[in-house]
């Protein structure tokens, strides 16, 4: 039995303020509070909450036979239990149908797995206690921050209690073998792989509305016919994007609501399909063979590998910078510095600095708030700047 | 195909960035196998480059006084150099004029800017019909207003199609105190032209919409920046503790040099061992030491006057940063060449060359706490500055003159097959 997985990424970053050098040692608030409230409010209303009212009734109509999966960062949880909380109400109505998996991840959508392992299991961790706090369930499936995966993130996911990983089905990852059934990392007892479907996900997430895609307009019934087209015997399907895909990426116009609408009804018409949820699925398909992933993968760019974030000399320096500052934001215990050291890690912020324009640039410029990654850059390490100096100034007040 | 081209700069008798544009434009025109006559006011100090042929205006008969009709524009009129009416001619700074005997048919023209450049440019369009029946072409060609009345007047004589090429305008070097007979004299050459080349879209705008230009008329090519010679790089030793950020150009209005002095009076209250240098000369100039004075910053802040050939490029190679700053910049080469010598580049927005560069950093000339922000973040993150210059090498393999020359010579055909039909 063919099997759907549907799962979103629901992520808003905390984007920093324009910080001149100048503000340095003067100004310490670094959050850009009306730019962050006013997008959020923004895709609240667009996306989040008529999408949700269109799951809700989707869950109800195919009762059994319908279900999804989220990955809420906490950084977006934190900005909807300040400001928002009838959307937090309805992604806790949607956990009460029982018909949705909550994922786990790094809890402010780091890059942490790459340059701490106790930073990473710290978030980990404290996301999974306000999955269980906000909608009554222990996360069972892992998937690290923009899908970025290795062997080493598969056995520490396990080490971890977690069953089920995701990742993306990459080429070079499969290197030819199909990306629509389990697999089992090496190393690993009884932790499953799932990989997602990129060219499926993208059809909906990049193309739907492609004037020039030969597949345009995408209809409900087309886009379930490919996939009644998938071998049988493969057997899980993982459909994977960022949730803004629906009334942000593609505004309302585009008829994507409709279309999210009516894909769980066509695909359901082919009696063999059903969706799961990544842990149902998981467990009920045993490991089609085992796949060795030494080098890391993620969802992002054409190349699928770090480089949207660790691609150029700025990337690195910014992140190498922050992570090195981790002992004395230890060892200050301060609330508000490690709140400040964790909006520093949000992976957006290393987006942002991206200089591979070329294939990709595009998809960089959507909700960035720079005008050049040059401008990203340099307004990160004025704030990187400021924040060392507060990190050493109240260390020394301490021993004072 | 024959291109009679009318210039008021040509290395390496030239001030600025309309030499270099000359320059560039003409050796990829001729690599492409055209043949380029270039008249300049007079011939250059050493020997001709190869690839054009150099005539120099200056020498030339003029027409027989009275054959023809006088010379009028608005009520500028001048028959030849000893008439009566000189009403710009300033004996201290044009010897060069009146070494010519009274009376002589042979037109004097310096190619010097300065309070008598409309005679000047009056007197150089005198001799272009006569240049024009010397040397035969497909197509004419002038380079900004000073050579509207030769590009007006060789195409007169020749039949020839006559294409305008601005680098400038009134409004890029005056900002709104226009000089009213400058900007009638380009607005006459703009209407009469058969093509208009404009060097960036900015530029386009500004002819649009001040000058009434018809955007169809108009065609931008951006202008380019030649290959370093292979070997001819200049290497120096740069102090990594002592980091200098350099403007280079005309000390102007439209260059900005204001901005850039009082930016760099805000970076060094924050990085006081920075150190600044202002290279070139202009009406601005004094106004400038006294600025740099009154800030008490002359210590860190260093005036070069103005330089030529190897020490700009010392000038390039020394620095840790290049500002343009320019309140209005048609185009602006100087970023380029600063590339050229991997040195990082802060450019105001308001330029055109800022169409063509993704990879640089971009201020509001006006802006000055942004200004001096971005040269304290380039001075103070070296990563910063790494990925400005691996970016601009990529950018630089794509900004070169044979794109820009096979642009021109499509503005050349659009005429040609015009003026067939």
């Amino acid at each position: 039995m063919p099997v759907v997985c549907l799962c979103f990424e629901v992520h808003q970053p905390r984007r920093l303020r324009r910080y001149a050098i100048f503000d340095v040692d003067r100004v310490h608030d670094y959050e850009d509070r009306e730019a962050n409230l006013e997008i959020l409010n923004r895709v609240a209303d667009r996306c989040y909450l008529p999408a949700n009212r269109i799951l809700s009734g989707l869950v109800r109509r195919h009762a059994g036979r319908f279900s999804i999966a989220f990955s809420i960062s906490g950084t977006l949880l934190d900005q909807l239990g300040n400001h928002r909380s009838d959307v937090l109400d309805s992604f806790q109505e949607l956990a009460r149908t029982g018909a949705v998996e909550f994922l786990c991840e790094t809890d402010c959508h780091s890059l942490a797995f790459l340059f701490s392992r106790k930073e990473f299991r710290r978030q980990v961790n404290s996301h999974k206690k306000r999955i269980q706090a906000l909608f009554g369930q222990t996360p069972r499936t892992f998937r690290n921050t923009e899908l970025i995966y290795n062997n080493d993130l598969a056995r520490t996911a396990e080490k971890m209690n977690f069953r089920t990983v995701l990742a993306e089905g990459a080429d070079r990852l499969l290197a030819g073998r199909s990306c629509n059934a389990p697999y089992r990392p090496p190393g690993c007892g009884r932790l499953k792989l799932l990989l997602r479907n990129y060219r499926f996900s993208d059809d909906i997430a990049f193309r739907f509305n492609d004037r020039e895609w030969p597949e345009h307009p995408l209809t409900a019934a087309k886009f379930a016919g490919r996939l009644h087209r998938v071998d049988a015997a493969e057997a899980v399907i993982s459909l994977y994007m960022d949730y803004e895909t629906f009334g942000e990426h593609h505004p309302r116009e585009t008829g994507i609501f409709e279309f999210l609408e009516a894909l769980p009804g066509e695909i359901l018409k082919h009696p063999d399909f059903c969706f799961q949820t990544p842990s149902q699925a998981a467990a009920g398909f045993e490991p089609v063979a085992a796949l060795d992933a030494p080098d890391f993968v993620s969802w992002a760019d054409e190349d699928r590998g770090l480089t949207a974030w660790l691609g150029n000399a700025m990337q690195n320096d910014a992140i190498r910078t922050l992570y090195k500052m981790e002992p004395q934001v230890a060892r200050r215990n301060d609330p508000e510095l490690q709140d400040a050291w964790r909006m520093l890690q949000v992976s957006d912020h290393f987006y942002y600095m991206c200089t591979k324009w070329l294939a990709d640039g595009d998809v960089h410029q959507h909700f960035n708030p720079y005008p050049s990654p040059y401008d990203a850059y340099i307004n990160y390490m004025n704030i990187l700047d400021d924040f060392s100096r507060q990190l050493s100034r109240k260390t020394g007040a301490g021993k004072g | 195909m024959r291109i009679l081209m009318f210039g008021w700069e040509f290395p390496p008798f030239m001030s600025g960035g309309l030499g270099t544009a000359c320059f560039g434009m003409t050796r990829a025109l001729a690599a492409l196998g055209h043949e380029i006559t270039f008249v300049l006011p007079r011939a250059g100090e050493t020997a001709e480059p190869t690839h054009v042929r150099l005539v120099p205006a200056s020498g030339t008969a003029a027409p027989e006084p009275g054959r023809e009709e006088p010379f009028v524009f608005r009520g500028l009129s001048i028959r030849s150099v000893d008439s009566v009416l000189r009403p710009y001619l300033s004996g201290s700074r044009y010897p060069s004029l009146l070494s010519g005997s009274p009376g002589s048919r042979f037109m004097a023209i310096s190619g010097d800017y300065g309070a008598d450049l409309i005679s000047e440019v009056i007197r150089y369009g005198r001799v272009a019909g006569v240049l024009a029946k010397e040397h035969p072409c497909d197509v004419i060609h002038a380079h900004d207003w000073m050579t509207v009345f030769a590009g007006i007047e060789a195409a007169r004589i020749s039949g020839r199609p006559l294409i305008l090429h601005i680098h400038a305008l009134e409004f890029d070097r005056s900002g709104e105190n226009v000089n009213q007979d400058i900007y009638d004299i380009e607005r006459y050459g703009l209407e009469a032209a058969d093509r208009v080349i404009a060097v960036s879209h900015y530029t386009k705008n500004v002819m649009i919409e001040r000058y009434g230009i018809s955007p169809e008329k108009i065609t931008v090519v951006h202008n380019a920046v030649a290959r370093r010679e292979a070997g001819g790089v200049y290497h120096v030793e740069k102090d990594p503790r002592r980091k200098t950020v350099l403007f280079l150009g005309r000390i102007t209005f439209q260059k900005g040099p204001d901005y850039f002095v009082e930016a760099a009076a805000r970076v060094l209250r924050e990085m006081p061992d920075a150190t600044f240098v202002m290279a070139g000369a202009g009406d601005m100039m004094t106004q400038m030491v006294e600025r740099v004075a009154a800030l008490g910053i002359g210590i860190r802040f260093h005036f070069t006057g103005f330089l030529r050939g190897e020490d700009v490029e010392r000038a390039f190679a020394l620095s840790d940063l290049y500002v343009m700053p320019s309140v209005s910049e048609p185009f602006g080469i100087s970023p380029l060449e600063a590339m050229l010598y991997d040195v990082p580049v802060i450019i105001s927005r308001q330029s055109g060359v800022s169409e063509v560069l993704r990879h640089a950093l971009k201020v509001d000339f006006w802006n000055v706490e942004e200004l001096a922000g971005k040269i304290m973040a380039v001075l103070k993150y070296p990563p910063l500055a790494a990925e400005l210059v691996e970016k601009s090498r990529e950018a630089l393999r794509h900004i070169r003159w044979e794109y820009a020359a096979e642009k021109i010579l499509g503005v050349y055909e659009t005429c040609l097959n015009r003026k067939e039909t």
